[in-house]
């Protein structure tokens, strides 16, 4: 490690040279353009986005069948949707919500403001970042493909056997789904290594972990949690696939098989996966409440404790999901007192944050609307989940609405209200425009009011002893009326989701200016203009305290010595990121394209034959090492670089 | 199949059987108008609001968890609208310059601590209240528990009487009846896919799944009918997959037993003799067994004692006799998806057919 | 300002590092992580069906002990060729680094060949039944990683004759060896599992 200190000098920097440096790093750093360039991009900024968009496209087509769903469900004995249709609608929106909406949209906005927040210039990993986007993106396409064509998975998103198996699930269906997980999973991890490499190893010099922005660290935790419960569902649906392809007997319990192996490997992901979703939105909470509070976070290692807790009891609730399937008791017991357990470090968050509101100055602006959303809607369903944790009280409830409206009221108060919220907040550094205020507060009311309307009556019809997955109910239950009311809720939330679309695309076109800090926030993304320069930082700061940019001194330090005229970042020590040494990243290239195509077809191929593995391996071998073979050029220019044992060797 | 453990006690009937004649039909089963109003009641009972509510108990299961699930309630609105008060108090104050202070972040320090620990020991709180809750919710206290097995189908539910004398062993399709006031043990199991048998106002649900036996135990407090229903995604038609228990006094609920164990009753008129007929030779005999005549195929619902139940199609439907044409004629249009293909009759036949079944009381 | 800006010049910094203070190594251990967890999962399930049947392999005789030991003894054998290739690498000499990686392949190519014969006398097929299937899968998944990791290395030991050596692409022999001794490493349990677990048990 090299000491900074030895590092430090002062330099005489002209505004000549800034420029000659502006230019030389704008053509370095450049973004492709063309048909074969959008396909060669590897800027986290520029992928960043596309995940963004594409993920909230899968939302609103979730959106859309939600809204089917509704319709369906707002009378008794309804002939809208039959059983099959019915079927399939609600497996696509749960999966589709849940593994090409929830999941990548998080991951995204760590993928585009992590870089930025940490001072460098690129995410790790640049072409897997890009190779990533691309499978999830057919993945998903290939999911709508199969709805459209009236064979999209129909054994709802949590897929159970023997259900989904070979003997009640025929046709390809659940094959889809199975695939699909395998190609959303593939990229979160993909993105997860990257995520673990770049806060680890690429911060700015000065950017100790104990300085790193909240939204940084529950990025890392995120992707954690991806690394270590993603590859539990990719093995078990591959097992699942395995069952329906060559014949294997992991789940048929006639061959030694067990139904329940599914369920434990399933939630043993499945809870970790809502914590996946539900942490970056913490984080989000966190990056809006100091900037319109123009204060700190109040109680920041308690604040990356509470996250750091989350994440490792997180993977010790998973048989909560199983309580109704007569496991012993007293291990039941140990479920019951983790899921509790749990809503500790979530309330300290919580009270942290209204010691912040409380001692800060709160400037209602959009963002932060939402985050009064946020508080309102998830405490309301941290509750509800605390309730669940109980086991008598879980055997009444599971498999009712009361479950549905408890996870919705998590997952779209706990994750969706403060990810709009960050949309709002970082729309300006995303664009270079401004949302508009106004419309964001109509939009967060019909959010809010139509989110209420429609899943709060759920608790109540789950309490009647409404069970969810139904198609329709009969008419003499007593369900009717409430039913009647989420339904018109819904039609509110349809708007607002319209609203929010409008808004975004009006303001992309007619939105003001937006200066490099709107908002006079503190992290680093705040410090480029909006949108950042595809080089990120003209100079990469030295950080001086928690606040990157309410802590700068009045002559703020910056780092010099990166190569501008090859594709050189900063590469600094885990604990206090002291610069170790420089490393370059690869140019934009085909490749990881070309191989996500490779890949996405032999993943489809093997939902219909085994030979899809050996066909497939020569394509994948072949663009793996395109894109992995140095490119000849920049090569050359390292050569000062090489050891000078290279001069006798080059033979 | 494995089961857990191998408790069967034998002659479920915990009374000496007396020695009163065999029941006659008039005895046991209420005269038709009778059974209409019985069969409207249970479905017009399902019209208040309650049937098939947790929170609407009539057995002590569903007693003890619905006034653990009020308590879980009252607690959490309480510390809802505790934090929603600190949170909006928190946007509303004015601020002050001493907000900034070392004193004022020690205090808040120590707020955020005490909310902490009051957190801590509501979740006690709630912990013990569930603990106490679950107390004698996997194994019956009450003495003389009887057994009936349960086996889930896509989309109904085979209730199995068990005896010790093997030709008294019965089955009641979509209809579990048990006696006020005693312990009733569950033993579930699939014949397909995962199932879930829940029935709110008296327990909490078990999962039926294939390859093991999993066991719980109901019991009513109050004689009344309380309507259960599937809780496990099973399919298509799990939205209809439905059942009934009727909750009876002992003497009835005996008579009960008695009367299902009695072969299909003899056809009394020609008509119905002939619907026997047409019965024996149409494709209902691959799937539906009738006890006392050559129909033995457990593949769908035993019909031998049909007539008696209060729904037809695990509680889709009424049991009328225009409902059950519908159902014969074409259950496709009433519950798609099923495993009953539409049957065609001749006019007459049909009539006969119907006559003949809801004859089968 | 007359005396310029306050800076932290690290123009004087390697372009590469070996091992953890690299960037390299973090994504290797990123990967090493994600495939070392499904191995784990896979020995979980493999236990988890053991402990639902009495009988081990179920109406199976024992898997034969040849091959899998054989492989056993050369996977482990091939650490030597793996850490000289470390650590000549890590010392820039070029030709003992290559010609150590060139050793490493052709014990993985042996294992690759002795795992094909694995195969052929396993004692069950992967539909016989759930014991069948995951002893399939588990030689699968360490087949696939021993198959690709040759793969991998044979494309290194191309590189390091035509391509002008520089830092950076030492560390890639560096954590290449890496990665070698990860798939050795997830050999010995999931051997023990396939063919001493039945034996055990």
């Amino acid at each position: 490690m090299t000491d900074a200190m030895a590092l430090e000098r002062r330099q005489m920097i002209t505004s000549a040279d800034q420029e000659r440096l502006r230019r030389q790093l704008a053509d370095t750093w450049y973004v492709p353009r063309g048909i074969i360039g959008w396909f060669s991009v590897a800027d986290h900024k520029t992928i960043g986005r596309r995940y963004i968009i594409t993920a909230f496209c899968f939302f609103v087509f979730a959106g859309v069948l939600a809204a089917l769903m509704r319709l369906q469900l707002a009378v008794p004995n309804n002939h809208f949707l039959g059983p099959d249709l019915y079927n399939q609608i609600f497996t696509v929106h749960g999966t589709m919500m849940m593994f090409l909406f929830a999941v990548p949209v998080m991951e995204a906005m760590g993928v585009y403001l992590v870089p930025l927040m940490i001072g460098t210039r690129n995410i790790a990993f640049p072409r897997l970042n890009a190779f990533s986007y691309y499978v999830y993106l057919f993945g998903g396409v290939m999911l709508v493909v199969t709805m459209l064509m009236n064979t999209a998975p129909d054994v709802g998103w949590f897929s159970y056997v023997p259900l989904a198996g070979p003997d009640y699930s025929p046709g390809k269906r659940a094959d889809f789904w199975a695939q699909l997980i395998t190609f959303t999973e593939v990229s979160a991890l993909a993105v997860s290594v990257e995520l673990v490499a770049t806060i680890f190893k690429t911060r700015a010099p000065g950017m100790s972990l104990n300085r790193m922005p909240l939204f940084v660290w529950a990025m890392l935790i995120t992707a954690f949690m991806v690394i270590f419960a993603m590859p539990t569902i990719v093995t078990c649906s591959s097992f699942l696939l395995l069952d329906r392809l060559v014949g294997t007997h992991f789940y048929n319990p006639a061959e030694g098989g067990d139904a329940l192996l599914w369920q434990h490997l399933f939630w043993f992901f499945g809870h970790p996966e809502v914590y996946i979703i539900f942490v970056p939105a913490l984080g989000i909470v966190s990056s809006i409440i100091a900037a319109f509070t123009w204060r700190p976070i109040f109680g920041y290692p308690a604040m990356v404790m509470s996250l750091v807790a989350t994440g490792f009891i997180g993977f010790g609730l998973w048989v909560h999901h199983m309580f109704a399937t007569g496991l012993p008791a007293l291990g039941l017991e140990y479920f019951t007192a983790a899921s509790i357990v749990i809503a500790i470090p979530t309330g300290i968050q919580i009270f942290c944050w209204i010691a912040s509101l409380w001692r800060g100055r709160p400037r209602f602006h959009t963002p932060l609307w939402f985050v009064l959303g946020f508080f309102a809607i998830f405490v309301l369903g941290g509750l509800s989940g605390v309730t669940l944790a109980s086991v008598p009280f879980d055997l009444q409830v599971h498999d009712t609405y009361y479950v549905v409206a408890h996870f919705h009221y998590v997952l779209l108060g706990g994750s969706v209200f403060p990810l709009i919220g960050g949309i709002y907040f970082w729309f300006p550094k995303f664009t270079g425009r401004m949302m508009d205020d106004g419309l964001g507060k109509w939009n967060f009311w019909l959010l809010f009011i139509g989110f209420n309307i429609t899943f709060f009556p759920m608790h109540i019809l789950g309490l009647e002893g409404m069970p969810r997955r139904v198609y329709t109910y009969p008419d003499n239950m007593g369900w009717n009326t409430l039913n009647l009311v989420a339904s018109a809720g819904a039609v509110l939330l349809v708007l607002g989701g319209a609203l929010f679309v409008y808004n975004v695309v009006r303001s992309y076109r007619w939105g003001l200016a937006a200066s490099e800090n709107p908002w006079g926030a503190e992290t680093l993304e705040w410090s480029v203009s909006s949108p950042p320069p595809t080089y990120n930082f003209l100079h990469v700061p030295v950080v001086e305290g928690r606040c990157a940019l309410w802590d700068r001194s009045a002559d703020p330090p910056i780092v010099t010595g990166i190569r501008s005229d090859c594709r050189e970042v900063l590469v600094t020590d885990v604990m206090d990121a002291e610069p170790v040494h420089k490393a370059e990243y690869p140019a934009p290239s085909i490749w990881p394209f070309l191989c996500a195509v490779v890949t996405s077809a032999f993943f489809i191929g093997s939902i219909f034959t085994p030979w899809a593995l050996p066909v497939a391996i020569v394509p994948l071998a072949v663009t793996l090492i395109g894109w992995f073979w140095p490119g000849k050029k920049k090569e050359r220019r390292r050569d000062e670089d090489a050891m000078p044992v290279m001069r006798e060797v080059r033979a | 199949m494995r089961e857990a453990d191998d408790r069967d006690s034998g002659s479920w009937i915990p009374a000496a059987k007396t020695s009163s004649p065999a029941p006659t039909l008039t005895s046991v089963v209420p005269t038709r108008p009778v059974r209409v109003v019985i069969t409207a009641a249970a479905f017009a009972a399902t019209a208040c609001s309650g049937n098939q509510a947790g929170l609407n108990p009539h057995g002590p299961i569903a007693r003890s968890v619905a006034t653990h699930g009020w308590a879980l309630l009252a607690i959490c609105t309480v510390v809802y609208v505790v934090v929603m008060v600190a949170f909006i108090i928190a946007l509303g104050r004015r601020r002050q310059d001493a907000d900034d202070s070392p004193e004022t972040s020690a205090r808040l320090t120590r707020n955020v601590s005490i909310a902490t620990a009051l957190t801590v020991i509501t979740l006690i709180g709630i912990a013990a209240s569930s603990v106490v809750a679950g107390r004698g919710m996997y194994s019956p206290s009450g003495a003389g528990a009887i057994t009936v097995d349960v086996v889930g189908h896509q989309w109904w539910w085979d209730f199995q009487y068990h005896d010790i004398t093997p030709s008294d062993v019965f089955t009641s399709p979509n209809e579990l009846h048990i006696p006020v006031g005693v312990p009733v043990v569950i033993k579930a199991m699939s014949s397909d896919v995962i199932h879930s048998f829940w029935v709110p106002n008296l327990m909490g649900k078990r999962d039926l799944i294939p390859g093991m036996v999993t066991n719980t135990w109901i019991q009513a407090d109050e004689p009344g009918v309380y309507r259960g229903q599937c809780a496990e995604f099973c399919g298509h038609q799990h939205a209809h997959m439905a059942l009934n228990v009727v909750a009876e006094p002992m003497d009835k609920f005996q008579a009960w037993i008695r009367h299902q164990r009695q072969p299909a009753l003899e056809p009394v008129t020609d008509q119905e003799r002939h619907g026997r007929d047409v019965f024996m030779q149409s494709p209902c005999v691959t799937c539906h067994a009738i006890r006392g005549t050559d129909a033995g195929s457990h593949v769908g619902p035993e019909l031998t004692h049909v007539a008696s139940r209060l729904t037809l199609a695990a509680g889709t439907l009424p049991n009328a006799r225009g409902h059950l044409a519908g159902w014969i004629s074409n259950s496709q249009s009433i519950k798609p998806g099923n495993r009953m293909p539409p049957n065609s009759f001749a006019p007459t036949d049909f009539q006969a057919l119907l006559a003949y079944v809801r004859s089968l009381r | 300002m007359t005396d310029g800006r306050h800076t932290l010049d690290v123009a004087p910094l390697p372009t590469y590092a070996f091992g953890n203070r690299g960037l390299i190594w973090w994504g290797t251990v990123g990967f090493m992580v994600i495939e070392g967890s499904m191995f784990v999962i896979g020995i979980v399930v493999y236990f988890y069906l053991r402990l639902k049947v009495t009988d081990w392999p179920p109406s199976l005789p024992n898997p034969d002990l040849r091959y899998g030991t054989i492989n056993l003894v050369v996977v482990l054998a091939s650490i030597l060729p793996a850490v000289i290739s470390k650590r000549a690498a890590e010392k820039f000499d070029l030709p003992r680094a290559r010609f150590w990686l060139i050793v490493l392949i052709l014990f993985g190519l042996a294992a690759v060949v002795l795992r094909a014969f694995e195969y052929t006398t396993l004692n069950c097929r992967w539909d016989d039944n759930a014991y069948g299937s995951i002893v399939w899968v588990l030689l699968s998944m360490h087949t696939i990683h021993v198959a690709t990791d040759v793969v991998d290395s044979i494309v290194l030991a191309v590189l390091t004759v035509t391509y002008p050596m520089t830092g950076p692409r030492f560390v890639d022999v560096s954590e290449n060896s890496l990665y070698w001794f990860f798939i050795v490493a997830w050999w010995i349990p999931i051997y023990l599992t396939i063919y001493f677990m039945p034996r055990w048990l």
